[in-house]
This record gives structure tokens, sequence and C-alpha cells, in this order.
């Protein structure tokens, strides 16, 4: 299966990205939305944060996770190469989501050629269809 | 969606469903296909239901698809009964452009172009992942939150001169730092006084063209060849924070079932969620302008060692195209204030206006139109008119028309570097895949944009720009 597909989009940039279970979309989309600023397999994965969010739905959770990357990236200069040991759990209106980022610090060795600015929600979808999960997520740019 | 004509330039969509007020569309057929192309139309219909919308939600010429508000989109809402809404601003917040002149000509600069741009790329701290020079604590940061470029001035990055010809002295009153997450802090801490990514830049430029030269002598713009410096850029990762934690606050507090879309959530503007959005976007805009500050003042040293003197260097304007302010306007024949959005949208108060500089006050404010990297930009003026078309406001640039993957897929950065430099364009960039998404071939033509606002008189022609060195971040 196909981990993320981008799709057009004026201003901004959109993915769909496919999982077997919800867990795997959500690690799908994290590097769905790291291609739009570097290529995350040439990134080395030599230094690891464990992150925790929280989220009313999935929507907000997926939004909360994916902004954990910009923020990394913001205030460390975190380059996200692979995400491992993700877990969703809770349910209704209660979930939270563990994982661990593995990457490295971005020191000029590296090029990044775009600018996620945020996540947002537009056109956020979350859907289980037939025998996998499918997210698809606007982000600014 | 069905769209009447009022003439060449003005559609309207009709009010109807849930619609308090109609909506109207600044556009010349051409430019109307490419904002037919995505969900433009439907995004400003959304935004004529929000409750105390005055008048009409306006469309300009360079609009494109927004999330919750088109980009582009100005609405304007009573303060007593209408709302606040982060997606009317935009994460970007004060996303803005600087515009300095200059006393050298082409001549003094030509030859030098190369060294002037490598060294203001050394000065200026630009790309991704790129923290700022300047440590700062969180005690300086909320200081500077509340005093935005006058903090700047004070610590020696320009003069009260560029204050003056700033919007809001570069300084927004209502500002309050206590409503701003720690989050957001945390993500301006390192990136002050950087230019960032994506479409910010930074341009020198020579005067290609005068229209009016009674209003570009106002300006400091005396003739063909003159040369500026445009530099774009805004509040990066705190502003954006800032977008991001309001619209997850609101939705907390208000829930979204109501919402044609997510990204439309809102407050009442007196409300204390709203006020505290309004009080912390007033703190972003001015990291924003410390942000433009910083850079200006980097930029004149560059001149300065590298020519010899920098005499002349004054700031022509800056202004803010993400922003959500109060200003009085007239509706239904009575002056009152109003929360005015404006997303993507350059402010363009005419003549009188308290709010623009003395110096400017007889003429209307300078408006500042970027173009897409390698083409014209545009110096306008306010009007008069402005003010009942589309509450003093006109476009913020030349808006895309193919997304940057596509880009990415149809353009070699060191291409496009090589057919700029054909021009005489200089190019510098982080990322020659970045030049790649920026390509001006994924733009609206800025001339047409520009052309529209002067015939509908949102904003009059002043000088046209072309660039001679870039800097992309």
């Amino acid at each position: 299966m196909e981990k993320y597909r981008i799709l057009p989009h004026t201003a901004d940039g959109k993915f769909l990205a496919f999982g077997a279970t919800l867990e795997e979309a959500f690690v799908h989309a994290a590097l769905a939305t790291v291609s739009l600023m570097w290529d995350w397999d040439r990134i080395r994965k030599i230094q690891s944060f464990s992150i925790r969010v929280q989220g009313r739905d999935l929507e907000q959770l997926l939004l909360r996770f994916l902004e954990e990357i910009l923020f990394l990236l913001d205030t460390k200069n975190f380059l996200l190469a692979a995400v491992e040991d993700l877990k969703i759990t809770g349910a209704e209106s209660q979930h939270e989501l563990r994982a661990v980022f593995w990457g490295d610090t971005f020191q000029g060795h590296y090029e990044i050629f775009g600018d996620v600015k945020a996540v947002t929600y537009n056109e956020m979808k979350i859907e289980q269809v037939s025998d996998h999960w499918s997210v698809q997520v606007v982000v600014d740019m | 969606m069905e769209l009447k004509r009022l003439n060449d330039n003005t559609w309207e969509i009709p009010k109807q469903g849930e619609m308090k007020v109609p909506a109207l569309i600044y556009a010349s057929r051409k430019l109307l296909d490419s904002v037919r192309s995505d969900l433009t139309l439907e995004q400003a219909r959304n935004v004529a239901c929000l409750r105390g919308i005055q008048r009409m939600s306006y469309v300009m010429p360079d609009a494109h698809q927004g999330y919750g508000f088109p980009i582009g989109g100005v609405a304007a809402f009573d303060l007593d009964e209408g709302i606040i809404s982060p997606g009317g601003v935009g994460y970007d917040i004060n996303c803005g452009v600087r515009l300095l002149r200059t006393d050298y000509t082409e001549k003094d600069v030509t030859a030098k172009r190369r060294e002037l741009l490598a060294e203001i790329f050394k000065e200026v701290p630009a790309g991704v992942g790129k923290g700022g020079v300047t440590k700062l604590s969180q005690n300086v940061l909320k200081e500077i939150l509340i005093k935005g470029a006058e903090w700047a001035v004070e610590n020696g990055y320009g003069t009260n001169a560029d204050l003056q010809m700033t919007e809001e002295q570069g300084r927004m009153k209502d500002a309050e730092s206590t409503f701003i997450s720690r989050r957001a802090l945390e993500r301006g801490l390192p990136q002050l006084g950087t230019l960032g990514a994506g479409n910010h830049f930074l341009e020198i430029q020579k005067v290609d063209r005068i229209y009016d030269r009674a209003a570009a002598r106002i300006f400091g713009i005396a003739a063909e060849g003159q040369i500026l410096i445009m530099i774009h850029c805004g509040s990066r990762g705190l502003g954006h924070q800032v977008a991001s934690d309001y619209i997850q606050s609101m939705e907390d507090k208000f829930g979204i079932k109501d919402l044609p879309d997510r990204e439309l959530i809102n407050a009442p503007f007196k409300s204390s969620l709203g006020q505290q959005y309004y009080k912390s976007m007033c703190a972003a805009v001015n990291y924003a302008f410390a942000n433009r500050q910083m850079i200006a003042h980097w930029v004149r040293d560059v001149f300065k060692k590298v020519l010899g003197s920098s005499p002349g260097m004054r700031q022509v304007y800056d202004v803010c195209h993400n922003v959500a302010k109060v200003e009085k306007h007239t509706v239904d024949g009575r002056e009152k204030s109003l929360c005015v959005h404006r997303k993507g949208a350059t402010r363009s108060f005419g003549p009188g206006r308290m709010e623009i500089p003395e110096a400017y006050r007889a003429l209307g404010q300078p408006v500042i139109i970027p173009g897409s990297m390698g083409t014209s930009s545009y110096l306008l003026v306010g009007t008069a008119e402005a003010e009942e078309r589309s509450f003093s406001s006109t476009a913020h640039g030349a808006g895309r028309v193919m997304s940057r993957h596509e880009a990415i897929r149809r353009f070699r950065g060191e291409q496009i570097r090589d057919e700029m430099a054909a021009r005489g364009i200089e190019l510098q960039s982080t990322s020659w895949k970045g030049v790649a998404e920026e390509a001006s071939a994924a733009y609206k033509d800025v001339d047409e944009v520009v052309r529209v606002s002067d015939e509908v008189g949102l904003g009059r022609l002043v000088v046209r720009v072309v660039p001679i060195g870039v800097m992309k971040g």
C-alpha cells in the first residue's frame, strides 16, 4: 500500500495518508507532512523525542500530533525522519497518542525546501475504508 | 456558483440561504477564471453567513482558496453583535511588506549586486530551521510583544522615523502577552530577526515605471532606475501558534456543529475569549513589526558596508496583510467602529485618515504589493473610494494558481536562477527546490491584479519596480 499521496492545492499543502491501522495512517501522515519540507528518508535517525498529545476527537488528536513536528522544528531545529511506537488509546471524547520521533538536528547539511506554517482542520477527513484507514490533511504553507 | 455581473471588474453573489449579506468579488474575467477554479467563492459565501458581518463579504483581485476565509478576503464585523475569527486573519499574523527607498541608482548598485546580496544573506537568517542571531529571554520577548518595532528602535535597530512610516507606528496598542501560550513563546524565542521561508523574500529592486510622479515624489521616489529594498515576512512560528491555539480554544468553548467549515471558528468580539485572541493577535503583529524592523536595519548596514555610505535609506512604509483591526467606517450613512479582517489583503486608506503618517495624509497611504519571484512589484496609493468599496482594502500580491507540488514537478530551481540571471536578476536561496516552488509561473499575473485594483479604485498605481537581486528564504 502506498504510504501517502500529495494532492493538488492552489496555495497550501494537501495530502492523503493511508495505513492498515489508524496508527499506521497517522505515522504516514507525519511523513507526508515532512515530505513537504525535506526528504525524510535522507535524515539520519540519531536523536529522539517522546511525544504525547491528547484530543477531544480524532481530528484534534491528528492536528496536535502533526503540530508536534512543527514545534520541535521551531524550538529544537529537529528534522523528523521516522515515527516509532505510535499508540492511540482512549475513546469517544478523550483520545491520547504516544509516539517516538526519530531524526536529526538541522545544521545546514540537509536541504529544506518548504515551510509548513500550521496544520489546519480544513478538509480534514479521517476514514476507515473497507480494509484500511485514510486521513486527509491540508497544511498552511 | 451563480454570479451577477455588476461591471467588467465587479461580481456579486446575491444574498441567499444563510448569507446575512451579499459577497462582492473584484476581478477581471481573466482573474475570475482562476478564482472559480477553486473554493474561493464558496468560502466568500460562508464568510457572508457569520454573525454581525457588515455590508458585504469582499474578495480582492488576487484571491484564492484559503481555509475558512479565502485569501484575499475582507470582512468587517460589528463590535457588539459581531465576531473575531483567527481564520479571518490567517496563520501568519502580520505577514506584511516593508519598503525602503534609497538615493542609489541602478548604476551604483548593478556591479555590486552580487556582493550586496551575499552580505545580506550572511546577515539576515533565512530558511526553515534557522534560528535568529538574537538570544532572547522570555521577559524580553514579552516586552517585544507589547512594544513591537519600538523595542527594536530602542535597542539600536533603526530610527524613530521608521516607526512613523509603519502601520500603527509599529506597535498595536491593544497587545497583551498574558494570553499567549508557552508553546507560542517557545516558538518565538529563537526566530526573532529571521526571514523564514516559503513565499517570504527580500529584494533589491529598481524603479521601472512611474505612473503618478507627484505621488511618487511624496513617497520619496523621484526617477526610474532608483534603488528600493522590499522585505516580505511575518510573525514566524509565534504567530502560527497563536492562531492554532485560539482555533482550538474557540472550538472547545463554542463547538463546531453550526459551522460550514471548521476553520471558520470564531468568538464574539467582546467575549473574553474573543478579546484574548484579539490582544494576543496584536502581540503577534508587534512581533512581526519588530522582525521587519531588525531585518531592515541589517540591510542598511550591509549597504553601508558594501557601498561606503547609505544616505537616504528611508522607509517608505510597512504594511500588514494578515490582520484584524478596529477601524471607523461608514455603514448605512453612519460612522461606526468595526473589526475589519484582512486576510491576504492590504489596507488602502485614502486622504485624510488620521491613521496614516502626516507626510502622506493629504495623498493617501502607500500600498505595497509584492509580485512573485523575479516579477514586478508595485507601489499604489490608497483611495477615498476604497472606503465604500472594500472597507479601504485592496490586493496583497499575485496569489497562487499552481500548487507547490506541481511547481516542483514542473520547474527546476537552477534553471529559474539561470533564466533570472539572463534578465539581470541575481538570486540567492537556501534551497533550489524551494525556488522551484515559488516559480513565477505558479502565480497569477500581478500586473493584471494591480490593473484591476487601479480600475476599480481600490488602490491607484504609483510606481512599478523590478528586482535586480532576490533573496528567497
